[in-house]
């Protein structure tokens, strides 16, 4: 656990009411600057003096980032400054996506939920301890991995997807996202761009010191949940320590669509088992035109770990994804 | 220590605004590093940027709107307890993970330890000291009268906000069902036995008088 210090040091803040003059503050302040939501990934950092932004660009006032409605073509719009309450207690996703309102409800603890937003959840950094501590490993732009030698505390680290950091992506909310085939909308000084929820998380191979595509001055502003993953049969399980407040060891989460007893088309991903929400194609295509049964889960939990490479003390994590893969598929409603 | 260090932050803060005036005045740059901060005591950037906020904000505290100097980077924990006197919130771990320091923006649980007070500004906030009504305890307040429900009791003004909160939501809840509308809360002493009939006595005397 984090070092109690005192006060947050100081900072310019910012208090934008509109995307575009967030977008341009943003761009002014560049890696000096720091956009801030809720605040519940911010304030360790903050409060460790380990990030020291220059400017904070408060998004509470922006308006249009906030709420849930219909989409141009179907589906649901969800702006990024959404509480996680709001997503998880809103009829529309209740009803039309209840993979994500279970995600969003199962985040931390209900104070969490009511500040922290699902932009927020989206994109925050990952909960390596020794990372988070201020150690200067490779994501800190060091040039060592504390949590992969052989003395290592890393029994919540990662399985696969390593190279060099093996921190995981501890959101709740990201691997139900890729499972819906989710689209976040970027916003920038040069306009809107949109990316597919399994694109837009990154691993270490791509860029080490950032989790997901976003680079300074990019503002996730909405996201898009599209309407052919509407009503599909869907699973979603989150193991931890502890029943309520904590991060997922391993969480699962899938969308089926079946007709006449067989699998037409799924998306299984799992979480908190690499640096980004893995996406099991293998997986889906094996699955394809079989049923949702026991068998066809079991052989589907083999697939989803091969090529697992384990660290000292999360073998257990191995064991873990096989069988929460395997409900994914079997216990699918 | 956050206490004193905080007090000493404010009681420092004259001489630290004219050495601050002298920095700017011998047209030096300000350095706005922590640990400065910590040791020499620089205070906050001296100039607002343009377009930045003013640090004299408005709040609306326990139905009283209250003008309070706060600098930019304070939470509403700190400004609640050492610039408004309202030591009914507590902090505890001022991580985001214990709830003594739960509060009511709008009604809904918040921690005060993780929000910018700037950031709260047009909520309406509600502490421990804003719920009793003219003399009256609250159906909260009145349950851990007769519940008796904590042992050292740092815990119960951050547990009784949320059994605020769970009661705005849930008014009729099931003993498990309070668990989890309460499971933003820790007690050091473990006594959740004793909070959760807290809880079910609350709602029970909620429902009694209305
Ligand atoms: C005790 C505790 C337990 C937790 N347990 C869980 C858990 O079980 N599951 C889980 O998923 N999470 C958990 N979290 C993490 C928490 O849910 C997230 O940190 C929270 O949802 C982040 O949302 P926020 O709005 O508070 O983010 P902030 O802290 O405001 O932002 C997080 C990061 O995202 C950036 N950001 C935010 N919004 C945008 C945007 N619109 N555009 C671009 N960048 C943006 C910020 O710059 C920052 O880097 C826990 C946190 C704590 C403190
Ligand atoms: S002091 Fe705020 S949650 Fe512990
Ligand atoms: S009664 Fe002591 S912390 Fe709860």
């Amino acid at each position: 656990m984090a070092v109690m210090r005192d006060m947050i040091p100081p900072f310019e803040l910012y208090q934008p009411t509109e995307v575009d003059d967030a977008v341009r503050l943003m761009r002014q302040h560049g890696d000096k600057g720091w956009v801030l939501a809720g605040g519940l990934d911010t304030f360790d950092w903050f409060k460790d003096r380990i990030k020291r932004p220059e400017a904070v660009i408060d998004l509470v006032g922006v308006e249009e980032l906030r709420g849930i409605s219909d989409g141009a073509d179907g589906g649901l719009d969800i702006g990024a400054m959404t509480s996680l309450t709001d997503v998880a207690e809103n009829a529309d996703v209740m009803n039309r996506y209840p993979l994500l309102a279970e995600a969003a409800g199962l985040v931390a603890t209900p104070q969490i939920r009511n500040q922290g937003t699902l932009g927020g959840n989206i994109v925050q950094d990952t909960r390596c301890w020794y990372y988070r501590s201020g150690w200067p490993c490779y994501r800190a732009g060091g040039n060592v991995c504390y949590a992969a030698t052989s003395q290592s505390m890393n029994r919540e680290h990662c399985i696969m997807g390593a190279s060099r950091c093996v921190a995981v992506s501890p959101s709740d909310t990201a691997p139900a996202l890729v499972a819906l085939d989710a689209e976040m909308v970027v916003a920038s000084t040069s306009g809107e761009r949109t990316w597919a929820a399994a694109d837009f998380f990154i691993g270490p191979d791509i860029d080490i010191e950032r989790m997901t595509v976003l680079k300074p001055g990019d503002l996730l502003a909405r996201i898009v949940l599209p309407a052919p993953w509407e009503g599909a049969r869907w699973y979603f399980e989150k193991v931890r320590d502890r029943k309520a407040w904590d991060f997922s060891l391993v969480s699962v989460a899938s969308s089926l669509r079946v007709e006449a007893g067989m699998i037409q088309d799924a998306r299984i991903v799992v979480n908190s088992v690499a640096p980004y929400p893995v996406r099991l194609r293998a997986v889906e295509s094996a699955i394809r035109g079989r049923a949702p049964s026991e068998e066809t889960g079991q052989m589907a939990g083999e697939i989803a770990v091969e090529g697992a490479r384990t660290l000292r003390h999360n073998d257990y994590k191995v064991a873990l994804m096989r069988n929460l893969v395997k409900r994914s598929i079997r216990d699918a409603a | 220590m956050l206490q004193t260090e905080a007090i000493q932050a404010r009681r420092g803060g004259f001489t630290r605004r004219k050495f601050i005036k002298g920095v700017v005045a011998a047209g030096a740059t300000a350095s706005v590093s922590g640990y400065l901060f910590r040791g020499s005591g620089i205070f906050a950037p001296m100039l607002t940027a343009q377009g930045a906020v003013e640090r004299l904000v408005t709040l609306t505290v326990n139905g009283q709107q209250r003008r309070v100097d706060v600098p930019k980077y304070e939470t509403l924990a700190m400004t609640l307890r050492y610039q408004l006197g309202l030591t009914g919130t507590k902090l505890g771990c001022d991580r985001a993970e214990c709830g003594a320091c739960t509060v009511l923006l709008d009604g809904v649980t918040h921690y005060g330890c993780s929000i910018l007070t700037h950031s709260v500004q047009g909520r309406e906030v509600t502490t421990i000291e804003g719920l009793e009504q003219d003399g009256e305890l609250h159906p909260v307040q009145q349950a851990v009268m007769d519940e008796g429900g904590f042992q050292c009791a740092f815990c119960a003004p951050g547990f009784a906000m949320s059994m605020v909160g769970m009661l705005e939501k849930n008014p009729n809840p099931t003993r498990e069902e309070a668990a989890v509308l309460l499971s933003g809360n820790l007690c050091r002493c473990g006594d959740y036995d004793k909070i959760l009939n807290t809880a079910m006595r609350a709602a029970e005397l909620s429902r009694s008088r209305a």
